[in-house]
């Protein structure tokens, strides 16, 4: 059995391989970038845990407490993302990928086909949870003391704690595409596990859990400590992690949450199996019909006709073409939820600074704010442009035939992708500029400074993004979602973030000079000094917008199919 | 209609076509035939303008495809091998949307569109997603396609994949009309049958390079094969031993 288990998952490792491969001869640069992000990232999580709990460390009898606490918190967010993340990959591995058909015409044992899909499954949907809890481990391992045998004890814990939820996911996909079509089932996946995402992060973030830190919160010390010994819930396997890795740290070490993991595993694995002896079959057949029918397409042609007027028919036809595209697809239009949910707590973040304790309004801060607020709408405008404008030219691949054997103008292209992707940007990042300066009480120069600099931003910003894309396309990617979590995606996101920073310096020191004339109660003094930074901003946002435009066309003009 | 005048394409040190001279006139039905491998679909990718020749130039309609791509492309109409088109467009709004690249819209659109759907019999299936079309009604979408701003020129790979016995017939009723009304088309197929009667002249590539073009007369003089089949003059010119060897490998 072992060996034709190998014999299906072959191809998928020597696939990895040639990636690997092919990553190399590209040269040592991408793996040079990717390498220090990594490292940056994982140094920030580790050096933030490590203080956190080395001062836990120091605290007598609740230090411990508190750090199982919070470990435990981690386990249990990171399994309620896995299981998430498994029904939607399980769908795809099980029922979606292109190479079931040979699978499931092969004479393949379907035992084995189960743990090859359930092992595919599982690495594509843990790898990133995996890598996240590499520092978060570490520090456990380093501020306790956990010794050389400390990475295997988390590999022993891990490992069941991964297989869990691919489990539970595959089946859960299982029984949904016996229910329902495939197709109609990813889209009913994408919309559910999107608001579901979004409902808890919005809620997370509603009861504000910062309030919880606060010792007034309780009523004595003893219900402080009730709340910390108490277990989330004993029936939790996060918590029975918990208990493996922190009696292991700080004892006593009780094997019996060991065992718990490993058998739990092992029966659900059966059980899984099992299941999928008995619904595969049908499941599987099911996959292979249902897709949408029968729609009017006339609601969009109609939205559009007075703006048609004033555009060429290509580019009215493109336009029209890529706005039902996206809301015909339950993949991309869903991501508009954790949009919205991302908005609100962005502006309730806002709303909970406590900057207007007293009567008085303090001016620096609320200046202060608003000015720093502008690098954080930046960043939340470029994490939406990665996701929408970004892989919008990599998703014409396919069909790329059709627009470079027609006498379609790739410029009427690229301006049609970066006004569908920049208008609704550019309306989000006023309403974002534009509410927050409100519920700051900014003062006019400050609403002045934010809006013309968010709007110069989001021009850039979009047009870094479709110029990345197109010098970075993912041709073969049919998944959206995956497309910005590429090479090219991150450098996208590299360059913004310098574009942003730069402008950010660049206006420091007009707003720091209308600080000072307004705590001086002076008027403000317009001078050369203080508009050759303004003048330096619309200069680079220009450069920004205009050179990833131009490089990207170029790029487009040399695509070969 | 189309002139190639030592095409080339390269891949790094792999030649993919290797300087091909070719003339295809107004009117003729042109067979483009060859192995797998050969560099038929890349040939015909050059002159559909989506891949950019190493070297030579095309000439569509008596303009010259890189100096003025958008004049060339406007009398084109191109039919992939592999039919990719959106899947969340309905065979409607595909159409509307490949006129709308030719400049093309309005009522005189919408007109056409309607007719080529009957014609292709899939006007029951208009407003229905791509994604639920069959392999064959998205080859007819496609051909549609290549038809609705009504082109001078015809390049197509691979016509007959994934059509019906009925949608093969339609296919060649229109491109041997298309030719009668002064129309040209220049057609790749692994179909012999098909190519030997329905072409007025045929071109045989191998390795990039054009060993044998005529008529089917010219070619069986060229071979000196009497009164040899396509098939024949085909495995001949292009080495026949593959067959004998799949007797071989079947037999064993």
């Amino acid at each position: 059995m072992m060996r034709s288990l190998l014999t299906v998952v072959a191809p998928k490792w020597r696939t990895a391989r040639a990636r690997f491969r092919q990553g190399r001869q590209a040269g040592p640069g991408r793996a040079v970038v990717l390498g220090a992000v990594a490292v940056v990232f994982w140094a920030v999580v580790f050096g933030v845990l490590y203080r956190v709990l080395a001062y836990f460390r120091g605290v007598e009898e609740i230090g411990p407490l508190l750090a199982g606490k919070l470990l435990g918190l981690v386990l249990l967010s990171f399994l309620s993302i896995l299981l998430l993340s498994n029904v939607v990959t399980a769908l795809s591995s099980f029922f979606l990928a292109k190479d079931l058909d040979l699978l499931v015409a092969a004479p393949v044992d379907w035992l084995d086909l189960y743990l090859a899909k359930l092992g595919e499954t599982m690495l594509h949907s843990s790898w990133m949870v995996a890598l996240m809890a590499v520092p978060i481990v570490a520090a456990y391992g380093v501020v306790y003391d956990g010794g050389w045998l400390f990475p295997l004890v988390v590999l022993a814990v891990f490992l069941p704690l991964l297989t869990l939820p691919a489990v539970i996911g595959s089946a859960t996909t299982l029984i949904l595409v016996n229910v329902f079509p495939a197709r109609r089932t990813r889209d009913l996946l994408s919309v559910i596990t999107i608001a579901a995402a979004g409902l808890l992060v919005m809620l997370f973030r509603l009861v504000r859990p910062e309030q919880l830190a606060r010792p007034e919160g309780f009523n004595n010390l003893l219900d402080f400590l009730t709340v910390l010994r108490a277990p989330t819930s004993p029936l939790l396997p996060s918590e029975w992690a918990t208990g493996s890795i922190m009696g292991y740290l700080v004892g006593p070490w009780d094997p019996l949450d060991l065992v718990l993991l490993w058998s739990t595993a092992g029966a659900f694995v059966a059980l899984g199996a099992a299941l999928h002896a008995q619904l595969y079959p049908t499941g599987f057949t099911k996959a292979q019909e249902g897709a949408e029918r029968f729609v009017r397409g006339w609601f969009w042609q109609a939205a559009m006709a007075p703006a048609a007027r004033f555009m060429s028919v290509a580019k009215r036809e493109f336009i029209v073409k890529d706005i039902k595209l996206f809301f015909r697809d339950t993949t991309q239009w869903s991501q508009l939820i954790l949009l919205g949910v991302l908005v609100v707590i962005y502006l309730f973040n806002i709303r909970a600074l406590p900057l207007f304790t007293g009567e008085q309004v303090p001016f620096f801060f609320v200046t202060l704010v608003s000015f720093l607020n502008l690098g954080l709408a930046g960043f939340v405008l470029a994490s939406i442009a990665a996701r929408f404008i970004f892989p919008s030219v990599s998703l014409e691949g396919r069909q790329m035939w059709l627009l470079r054997s027609s006498p379609l103008d790739l410029r009427a292209l690229l301006w049609s992708k970066y006004w569908t992707g920049t208008i609704p940007l550019l309306v989000l990042a006023l309403i974002i500029t534009v509410f927050t300066n409100v519920l700051l009480r900014a003062t006019g120069f400050m609403m002045a400074v934010s809006v013309g600099t968010i709007v110069l931003l989001t021009l850039a910003i979009a047009a870094l993004a479709l110029g990345f894309g197109a010098l970075y396309p993912q041709f073969e990617t049919e998944n959206a979602a995956q497309i910005p979590t590429s090479f090219g995606g991150l450098v996208f996101m590299m360059t913004t973030v310098a574009l942003l920073a730069a402008v950010i310096v660049l206006e420091a020191a007009p707003v720091y000079a209308y600080l000072q004339a307004t705590r001086a109660d002076q008027p403000l003094q317009v001078s050369l000094r203080l508009a050759l930074p303004f003048l330096g901003v619309i200069l680079l946002c220009g450069l920004a917008t205009a050179l990833p435009l131009r490089i990207g066309l170029r790029r487009m003009e040399q695509f070969e199919f | 209609m189309i002139r190639l005048e030592g095409l080339t394409k390269r891949y790094g040190t792999f030649t993919a076509v290797n300087g091909i001279d070719l003339h295809v006139p107004r009117g003729e039905l042109f067979g483009f035939l060859g192995p797998n491998g050969a560099g038929k679909t890349t040939t015909l990718r050059m002159i559909a303008g989506i891949l950019r020749p190493t070297a030579g130039r095309i000439t569509l309609g008596g303009v010259d495809l890189i100096a003025d791509p958008m004049r060339a492309k406007a009398i084109l109409g191109f039919i992939p091998d592999r039919p990719f088109v959106y899947e969340k467009l309905t065979g409607g709004e595909f159409l509307r949307f490949v006129a709308g690249l030719y400049g093309q819209g309005g009522d005189h659109v919408e007109h056409r569109i309607a007719e080529l759907l009957e014609v292709f019999e899939l006007s029951a299936w208009r407003d229905e997603l791509v994604e639920s079309y069959s392999h064959g009604m998205r080859q007819k979408l496609i051909i549609s396609s290549a038809l609705v701003h009504r082109p001078e020129l015809i390049v197509v790979d691979e016509p007959m994949v994934g059509l019906d016995p009925r949608g093969a017939r339609l296919l060649k009723d229109i491109f041997r009309e298309f030719a009668a009304r002064g129309g040209t088309v220049l057609m790749s197929t692994h179909t012999l049958e098909v190519a030997e009667a329905m072409c007025d002249r045929i071109a045989i590539i191998q390795s990039g390079s054009i060993i044998a073009r005529g008529t089917m007369a010219d070619l069986r003089q060229q071979t000196a094969s009497g009164d040899a089949s396509l098939e024949d003059l085909f495995l001949r010119l292009t080495g026949g031993s593959a067959v004998r060897e799949l007797a071989a490998i079947l037999e064993a």
